[in-house]
């Protein structure tokens, strides 16, 4: 599904990546853990396009294509979604509407028919109740005073909307509770299956307690530095990145 | 940044490469010798064969018009010398008599109002048929061709309820009193530089008088198209809503593209009686010249309301896309006790545009309300300036006004200032005033294109979600034009 081979990417001039090499399949659950400063946000950034980023080495291959090569809508198109660590705020625009500019605008670009307003009620109404959402959120805009639960669960139900192929979850775990959290999870549980991959970016192995992955790998200084199963998480748990050089307290 | 050229080129492309009113049209047509002096003024008169004291009344603007200053230094707009002397003040259609139907008008004009997408034709055919209200609802359109109101549709519907819409030079003929009694009673000829310029050489514009309690039941509109070069345009409307009264009323501008620039200073007029109401909307789109500036209409307007009456309002919705230059200042004098003004409005500037826009809001009577909200968005050099005042007189106990002015920058070549003026001479009166300037971020731009929104999309969504709150006081057979202009899908028809 997607193949990330000798990755290298620059913010202004400085290497963050300095070689990532990650093959996810379908259906696959990956973690990616590692300390502040590793990289992991510039690698959720990078593989959804974002501009300022400047790729220096190496290749994506998403369904045999380069990934690289692609405008962000065209990736989201192609199957790739991020759920945001910081969900934006766009006043004015109504949830439901930011849904359906998104869903359609996908449609379009994949050469289905859009949706009218009543089939895509039915939808997003579909989705709104299975992750315990009222319709009062649909009507608010995107993300504005919505609380850090709220923007979470937000993203998974966008998520839930326009089922992505491989999604990538920065930090999904960062300002929730726990009982938000489970709420998250659950959601994102829902939404696994035998075609769809993810890459779930976190710092804590708190989050792998409820979404539980197939593979984890440490990032560190720009590098994937280990890879092992879901135990490996445990372990960084009880030792933290300290084997891997890295100084937390500091 | 890349993203942010990319969104730059977006929004000219909205406002200047696609501006598909820039067609001419080849019409035989009536002029008057470039110039202005008093037998422009007594050409213009007599061409519309009025009655002595309107053409006294115009004389008498042009004295003191002449004695004017153009008011040049106070609003932040710069532009070259304006030559009075190098226009036409007068262009009509050239017609043997006024057409009595539509058949009799020319057809190449009725083909330009198509192409605006004037449904003129259509409604005359719906006007006729039985139980037509029920439909969707309909709009009578009175068009302006250069200086000549050429077709007033639904006239004779109206008519039955005791609604006359017409062009002004018939209700001179056909009401002379309600238009001597109102005509320059809200902006007098004295008013200010471009006013009195309009009491001299107005050409034509809409006339509405609404009965004592009568709602009218369809939107009234006017076209102003102005095709002839060198052409001013000095269109005055005036609208009467008598007692309990209501209407409302929708105002739309286009030009063809021309290399020099044109003017445009009208006067429109708003009377409120007891208990009226008057919804005024504006969806403003003259050609504002290509991406280098050169071109574009220069829209000097004078826009006024008064709420004579008790309990009466007058709102102004305006959505401004166009012109060159834009000096615009909708207002509202609260006389009535319990009156209410409400002043909604965006305005888009890109390119050279400069606009300098915003309201007055005149508390005079007890419990006067007054709402502004201002949504400026600015994109590649253009200047764009709020400029509002709010003023509460010594007799205005328990006043009240809101203002919010929200300012959106689009790239960081244009500028964004707001200037309010509050003048507040009563201590139990409240003023409020809000104040935001923001820009699209990449975050918001990112965010949109990682759910698969193109760029353009993503600053339509943003943009229209920036403007909102005013776009949905627009009457819904606006919206959909308002929704194009800006490039946006209008949202709202779900949840």
């Amino acid at each position: 599904m997607i193949e990330i081979k000798n990755l290298h990417a620059t913010v202004d001039g400085k290497e963050i990546l300095k070689g990532i090499d990650l093959t996810i399949n379908p259906g696959e659950v990956h973690a990616i853990m590692g300390p502040n400063g590793s990289g992991k946000s510039t690698l959720s950034y990078v593989l959804a396009g974002r501009d300022g980023y400047e790729i220096t080495e190496g290749s994506v291959s998403f369904f045999g294509k380069d990934l690289l090569e692609m405008e962000p809508e065209e990736r989201a198109a192609a199957g790739l979604f991020l759920a945001f660590q910081y969900p934006v705020e766009i006043p004015g625009v109504a949830n439901t509407t930011f849904l359906k500019s998104a869903l359609n605008a996908i449609r379009k670009q994949r050469g289905e028919p859009e949706l009218d307003a009543m089939q895509f009620l039915k939808l997003v109404r579909e989705k709104t109740k299975a992750l315990n959402m009222t319709d009062e959120m649909l009507k608010r805009a995107v993300n504005v005073g919505f609380s850090g639960g709220e923007k979470k669960r937000n993203e998974t139900l966008q998520m839930a909307v326009l089922q992505p192929k491989f999604a990538i979850l920065d930090e999904t775990d960062s300002g929730l509770d726990i009982d938000a959290l489970k709420i998250v999870a659950e959601g994102v549980n829902a939404l696994r299956s035998p075609e769809r991959s993810m890459l779930v970016i976190t710092h804590y192995q708190r989050l792998l307690d409820y979404i539980v992955p197939d593979h984890v790998h440490v990032l560190a200084f720009g590098k994937i530095q280990r890879s092992g199963g879901k135990e490996l998480a445990l372990e960084l748990e009880k030792n933290g990145y300290a084997e891997f050089g890295v100084n937390e307290a500091a | 940044m890349a993203a942010t050229t990319e969104t730059v080129e977006q929004v000219r492309a909205v406002t200047e490469q696609k501006y598909k009113y820039g067609f001419t049209t080849d019409i035989e047509s009536d002029v008057a010798p470039k110039g202005l002096n008093e037998d422009t003024v007594r050409f213009i008169s007599a061409k519309k064969e009025e009655p002595e004291w309107l053409l006294e009344w115009r004389l008498k603007a042009f004295r003191v018009w002449q004695e004017m200053e153009e008011p040049r230094h106070w609003a932040k707009l710069s532009y070259p010398p304006i030559d009075y002397q190098d226009a036409h003040y007068y262009a009509a259609p050239k017609m043997k008599d006024r057409p009595k139907s539509l058949d009799e008008v020319d057809p190449e004009l009725l083909k330009t109002y198509e192409k605006l997408g004037i449904p003129l034709r259509e409604q005359e055919i719906l006007a006729g048929v039985e139980g037509a209200e029920g439909k969707s609802p309909a709009i009578a359109v009175d068009a302006v061709f250069d200086s000549v109101s050429v077709a007033t549709t639904f006239k004779a519907k109206l008519e039955e309820m005791g609604i006359i819409f017409c062009s002004i030079s018939e209700a001179v003929h056909k009401c002379p009193e309600l238009v001597q009694k109102y005509l320059g009673s809200v902006v007098p000829y004295t008013d200010n530089f471009y006013a009195t310029l309009n009491c001299a050489v107005f050409t034509d514009g809409s006339f509405v008088y609404i009965p004592k309690g009568v709602r009218c039941p369809m939107e009234l509109s006017t076209y102003f198209r102005i095709n002839q070069a060198n052409t001013g345009q000095f269109e005055r409307t005036l609208i009467i809503a008598d007692e309990g009264s209501y209407v409302s009323y929708l105002e739309g501008c286009t030009a063809p593209k021309r290399d020099e620039n044109q003017l445009h200073a009208a006067v429109v007029e708003l009377v409120a009686l007891d208990d009226a109401q008057i919804k005024y909307s504006t969806v403003q789109n003259w050609y504002p010249g290509n991406e280098d500036g050169v071109g574009g209409i220069y829209n000097f307007v004078t826009k006024r309301g008064a709420c004579r009456g008790r309990n009466s309002k007058i709102s102004w919705t305006q959505v401004e896309t166009g012109s060159a230059i834009t000096w615009k200042y909708p207002s509202c004098i609260l006389q009535g006790d319990n009156s209410v003004g409400e002043f909604y409005s965006v305005a888009i500037t890109n390119n050279f545009q400069q606009a300098d826009t915003g309201t007055k809001m005149i508390h005079i009577g007890k419990n006067t309300r007054s709402t502004i909200v201002s949504k400026g968005i600015s994109a590649g050099r253009a200047q764009q300036t709020y400029r509002g005042l709010v003023k509460i007189l010594p007799k205005a106990e328990g006043a009240r006004n809101h203002t919010q002015c929200d300012s959106l920058l689009i790239g960081d070549q244009c500028g964004a200032h707001t200037v309010p003026y509050i003048e507040n001479r009563n201590r139990t009166a409240r003023v409020e005033h809000e104040a935001t300037t923001a820009k699209i971020s990449e975050d918001q731009l990112f965010y949109c294109r990682q759910r698969g929104l193109s760029e353009e999309d993503a600053v339509s969504l943003i943009v229209n979600g920036f403007c909102k709150e005013v776009l949905k006081e627009l009457p819904m057979e606006f919206a959909v034009e308002a929704q194009k202009l800006v490039g946006i899908s209008l949202e709202g028809s779900v949840g």
